[in-house]
């Protein structure tokens, strides 16, 4: 009997403890002294889930009272919860407009706090040979229309289409720079839910192609990454306009961000950080000579 | 006095208690059913579509907004799933059984000891974990062994998936086999009846309805299961050719574009309307259990 009360009582305990712990989620901002406090919960895209992690790691060991909540996701989540109100950032890989209905995407207000380049990947054995593909092959590959490396220039080996879900912000990146919209031939191809698994299929079957962003690249010696009409998909080109399969990444709030999201936001693009930024592969929004 | 009628409050408090859990049980179930088909049935009534155009045709493409206009033909990942199971079914179900008869019939101290705890840490073991085991050790060995070009394939899922409903059905079908009345096999072995005699005419008939359940559960188990097929199948929009080509299935397409897929335009409700069918294949399995059950008295 003791013992049965104790029990109900620790659990009890247990929930309060949770019920309490959801409660204190919401957003309380004091905007009076100098040090900047608050909480600033975002969700979103998982592409940008890495990047807004650091960021947020090296904003707090600035302003200790902030504390800052990071959720993945998916860009239509992210998006969906800050249209409603229940997080303070929504982190997209695409534009709100494409989601979201016109209303509702008016309200938004977009940061486009870095660039991420797309890069063609290939296993290495094709990449010793292959280094350079014209837009038309690569239409032609991911169409499903050639279906042998040896038709682009390789060595006479099927081709292993990898691809990413329907839904995915670096899909929708690919097929329209680089595929011009055409439809990805989603019969012939594998589909991946994330980009890590996407590098090992890669790395593990030898006539395989797919796409990553460049974040995915650093410190990458698993696969090759192919130059699209002779230029390399690499943050200097995407900067001067010269490689075209890039896109922003969003942070969206809902109406003008208060003071500490407005911190963050502001923190992730500045200068400072922009070298971090570059380190992990993403390129710095104010450096870009061409924009969209 | 005083000490019954505290002993009647603790009765009627544990009472309220338990009734609440319970009803809460119900009304938790029936708010999932609801919550499933509100959203689900959007495909037709919202997005204008037709049952018959989500279950038979194979041409998927929804659009990712409100504006609908798509197309949401699952069929290709309805027969993924369905030929998935049956396989995994057809793997699994010697084994079980065999397993079953062995660990009550055969040798029921060595069962009951060692086979049945072996059989039990099976369910305990997550679902990514067989995922990952199929995707580093069995798909680059059908790749090897049948020399194809993916490894991701019909075959991987489906023996996936009976490693996974495997401990299932042998635990139900062994429970199904030990309620089968000892004087049965008396009576069977007085008329001169051999073990293997007794086993297959007397006690798998007996037992006949648990296995069914047992095999039913199993399959519930395995239209369900998402992440580790996920991860073997490939996720080819494709009607699989053989078993060894790669297809994708109902779980795999929800997992993998849930998170991207707008709230409430018509991929993301198409999405829904699959989680609907999938509840309405495990409501179905249930009533079958209920079924075979309720007929178990008049066979006996």
């Amino acid at each position: 009997m003791k013992f049965s009360k104790f029990l109900t009582l620790a659990l009890a305990g247990v929930m309060a403890f949770y019920i309490a712990g959801c409660g204190s989620g919401a957003t309380e901002t004091k905007s009076g002294g100098n040090a900047l406090s608050g909480t600033i919960t975002a969700s979103g895209s998982s592409a940008l889930l890495p990047l807004a992690k650091d960021a947020a790691n090296d904003f707090k060991a600035k302003y200790a009272d902030v504390s800052i909540t990071l959720n993945g996701g998916g860009s239509g989540t992210g998006l969906k919860q800050v249209s409603e109100g229940s997080v303070n950032i929504g982190n997209s890989d695409v534009a709100a407009e494409t989601k979201l209905s016109k209303e509702k995407a008016a309200e938004l207000v977009d940061h486009k706090v870095a660039v991420v380049t797309i890069a063609p990947v290939v296993n290495k054995k094709i990449g010793d040979v292959v280094q350079s593909l014209t837009k038309q092959q690569l239409q032609d590959i991911f169409t499903g229309k050639v279906t042998n490396w040896k038709d682009v220039g390789g060595p006479d080996l099927k081709i292993m289409l990898v691809t990413r879900p329907a839904t995915s912000g670096t899909r929708a990146l690919f097929s329209e720079y680089a595929l011009d919209k055409q439809a990805e031939a989603t019969n012939k191809s594998l589909e991946t839910d994330d980009s890590g698994t996407l590098m090992q299929t890669i790395a593990d079957n030898e006539g395989a192609i797919g796409y990553v962003s460049l974040s995915y690249l650093v410190n990458n010696d698993k696969v090759a990454t192919v130059s699209i009409d002779g230029v390399a998909p690499t943050l200097e080109n995407t900067y001067n306009g010269k490689y075209s399969v890039w896109g922003y990444e969003h942070m969206y709030t809902k109406g003008n961000p208060n003071e500490a999201i407005k911190a963050f936001i502001d923190f992730i693009m500045s200068d400072e950080y922009g070298q971090k930024l570059e380190k992990q592969g993403y390129g710095v929004t104010s450096k870009m000579k061409v924009s969209r | 006095m005083q000490d019954n009628s505290r002993v009647i409050r603790q009765d009627i408090s544990w009472k309220i208690i338990i009734s609440l859990g319970g009803f809460f049980m119900i009304a938790l179930t029936f708010a999932l059913g609801f919550f499933l088909f509100y959203r689900g049935i959007g495909t037709f009534t919202t997005y204008d579509h037709s049952v018959f155009e989500f279950l038979f045709s194979s041409t998927w493409a929804p659009a990712d907004s409100h504006d609908g206009g798509g197309k949401v033909g699952a069929a290709i990942f309805i027969f993924g799933s369905i030929s998935t199971c049956l396989l995994a079914l057809l793997i699994s179900l010697p084994f079980s059984i065999g397993v079953a008869i062995f660990m009550t019939e055969i040798s029921p101290g060595f069962g009951r000891k060692i086979i049945q705890p072996i059989v039990e840490i099976f369910v305990g073991i997550p679902s990514v974990v067989y995922g990952w085991l199929g995707l580093t050790v069995l798909v680059p060995v059908i790749k090897d062994v049948f020399d194809t070009q993916y490894g991701f394939s019909v075959l991987a899922a489906s023996l996936v998936l009976a490693i996974m409903i495997f401990p299932t059905i042998t635990s139900v079908s062994a429970d199904a086999i030990r309620s089968v009345p000892k004087n049965f096999r008396q009576a069977a072995f007085g008329l001169g009846s051999t073990r293997w005699q007794v086993i297959y005419k007397i006690v798998l008939p007996a037992a006949k309805n648990g296995i069914l359940t047992g095999v039913i559960l199993g399959l519930a188990r395995a239209f369900g299961e998402a992440l580790a097929v996920a991860m073997v199948i490939g996720k080819t929009k494709v009607f699989p050719v053989s078993i060894l080509s790669p297809t994708t299935n109902l779980t795999s397409a929800i997992a993998a574009d849930m998170g991207g897929a707008m709230d409430g335009g018509e991929y993301n409700i198409a999405l829904w309307t699959m989680a609907l069918l999938l509840f309405f294949i495990s409501l179905g399995c249930i009533f079958l259990i209920h079924y075979i059950s309720e007929s178990d008295g008049e066979n006996i």
